[in-house]
């Protein structure tokens, strides 16, 4: 990893995000380790929205007057400041509301393409097609394409998890075939972490033809994306975890792409020319955005890129980077903990979920949370993976730039805690 | 210390030491109840003798509550009428609903008072009320089988 010139300020970082002063469980300091579920929001996000609202709100792309063209300028101002984050052009950037609209936007617009044109045809599939997915997705990244599959007759495969949680990628050249269609993976585990290797995929993916489409929630916030480098044709992410507001989310597509394919929500303002019997659609991005938009939301999101650039990507990597590796040495050094993804800090990110024996994860949470610490239990949507790496449910803590070494600490002795009160120590 | 309101000794030792765990034979219907925000699952099993709850037996893997609260419901309903054992469950359902502020019947609920703490923690009520879903329907099943 390169290290930047100076690392980031944590403090300073801190001082933006009014919810971290708060206390918790009976004046507890909060210790808010459950960013991959959700990132809070520092001032100046939700000053962007609230300034929005209270200077420029109007529907955008309609009417004509004063407060429409600020609202519509604005809009598109965050458009290409999120396309410009992840190294694409404005055109290929589609706002979704969350980044499972994003994906079910590309699966439903490819159930779509039977009944389209000529230009389509790349995305029409059938029996015989085969749609290859990982068995580390999020549900958000595997239903829709189950769905996709069964409204198709297309198959549904998948690349197999290694018992460190790294993908098995030995089948890669029998499971991305001439059948292959789509091929869907994670940038980097919601669960175990682990960063995945895109560029193998891709290639693989662009041997036989396949698109390849790239869940980037747990990448894009956390360190510097470029899908054009990487090379994927659709990729989305979500605003709520990149100190956005929640209701939007992103979806990229490779402009041909986008330029050939077929709308999935149809309406208002995503329309070229209406009949009484039919109609024609307007370009991409707009193609994929019907009816009033999100905008105060995407405007905050706006605001977000801004807020990470300033920062530094690079030092927002660098400092999760500490955390994970401190994270996980901690977690190792108590017996009976296990780690449930890559135990060293390579090619991963600050995701990392763990299960101690003899306490349930549910348990272990609700120990933390007397403490003052927010971690997730459960499956974190990721039930396949659960059941592969043979746990029922984890406790997975997930670090972002506004987290302290302190923090990490409190975590591990939280989990000591956790042994001691449960009598398993 | 919160922790301790919510996790009682009765609890704490109905987890580590389950009553009536492990399903059995004969039973005339079992429910499989998942809880999907978490994966925790219970498989139960009821044995009815003319309108009284001759058996229920049950395994599963989740939480220290889930588990512990479906030892406690055999406590409860084991050997009872089918309808007292209802009132049970309504009574315990009530419990577990009442954000903290329900006073529980020692008499209906013997050790399920025990719970009441947990009643304070929303996303925790779901977990107490698993294995009582799975008795429920259990019973409904049973009853329609010989309906």
């Amino acid at each position: 990893m390169t290290t930047t010139a100076t690392p980031l300020d944590v403090e300073t970082v801190r001082a933006d995000f009014p919810i971290l002063g708060r206390t918790v469980r009976e004046g507890k300091r909060l210790v808010y380790l459950d960013s991959g579920a959700t990132s809070q929001r520092p001032r100046q996000v939700l000053d962007a929205e609230r300034a929005f609202l209270e200077t420029a709100n109007a529907a955008v792309h309609r009417g004509a007057h004063q407060l429409a063209e600020e609202a519509t300028d604005a809009y598109e101002a965050a458009r290409q400041k999120v396309a410009d984050f992840v190294g694409v052009d404005y055109g290929e950037i589609v706002f979704t509301k969350n980044a499972t609209e994003g994906v079910n936007l590309v699966a439903y617009a490819m159930g779509n393409a039977a009944a389209a044109g000529p230009e389509a045809e790349r995305f029409r599939l059938g029996p015989g097609d085969e749609i290859v997915v990982t068995e580390m997705e999020h549900h958000a990244n595997l239903v829709p394409w189950q769905q996709l599959a069964q409204r198709t007759g297309a198959t549904l495969r998948w690349f197999g998890v290694t018992d460190e949680g790294r993908l098995d990628l030995s089948d890669v050249d029998e499971l991305v075939n001439e059948r292959t269609k789509v091929v869907a993976f994670t940038h980097q585990s919601n669960v175990l972490g682990t960063v995945n290797p895109v560029r193998a995929l891709v290639d693989a993916a662009a041997r036989v033809g396949a698109l390849t489409v790239l869940d980037a929630c747990q990448s894009v916030p956390h360190g510097p994306v470029d899908f054009r480098a990487l090379g994927v044709d659709f990729a989305v992410f979500s605003g709520h975890k990149m100190l956005g507001p929640s209701g939007v989310g992103v979806l990229y597509g490779r402009r041909a792409l986008l330029e050939a394919l077929p709308p999935f929500l149809t309406g208002g303002s995503m329309i070229e020319m209406v009949q009484m019997a039919s109609s024609t659609f307007a370009p991409p991005p707009q193609r994929f955005e019907a009816g009033v938009p999100m905008t105060s939301q995407a405007v905050a999101l706006g605001a977000a890129v801004d807020y990470l650039n300033a920062v530094g990507m690079d030092r927002v990597a660098e400092h999760e980077h500490l955390l994970t590796e401190v994270a996980l040495r901690g977690l190792a050094e108590i017996p009976g903990v296990r780690v449930v993804g890559p135990t060293e800090a390579v090619d991963r990110g600050g995701a990392v979920s763990f299960v101690v024996e003899g306490i349930h994860a549910h348990d272990v949470g609700q120990v933390l949370d007397s403490l003052g610490i927010a971690v997730r239990v459960g499956h974190h949507c990721a039930w396949p993976l659960h059941r592969r790496m043979n746990a029922a449910a984890t406790v997975r803590a997930s670090f972002y730039l506004y987290n302290t070494l302190d923090e990490v600490a409190a975590l591990v002795e939280g989990v000591r805690e956790a042994q001691r009160f449960f009598g398993v120590a | 210390m919160q922790l301790q309101q919510m996790y009682q000794e009765i609890i704490l030792d109905h987890y580590k030491n389950p009553h009536g765990r492990g399903l059995r034979d004969p039973f005339d219907a079992e429910s499989h109840q998942i809880n999907p925000t978490c994966g925790d699952e219970v498989t139960l099993r009821v044995k009815l003798d003319g309108g009284t709850v001759a058996d229920v037996s049950y395994d599963g893997q989740g939480c220290s509550i889930s588990q512990a609260s479906t030892s406690v419901l055999t406590d409860l309903v084991v050997g009872k009428p089918v309808d007292e054992a209802f009132r049970k469950m309504d009574a315990f359902v009530e419990l577990m609903q009442g954000r903290g502020q329900v006073e529980p019947d020692e008499d209906v609920l013997e050790d399920g008072i025990a719970f009441a703490g947990v009643a304070k923690y929303p996303a925790r009520v779901k977990c107490a009320l698993l294995g009582w879903m799975a008795f429920k329907d259990a019973v409904a099943r049973s009853e329609g089988a010989r309906a």
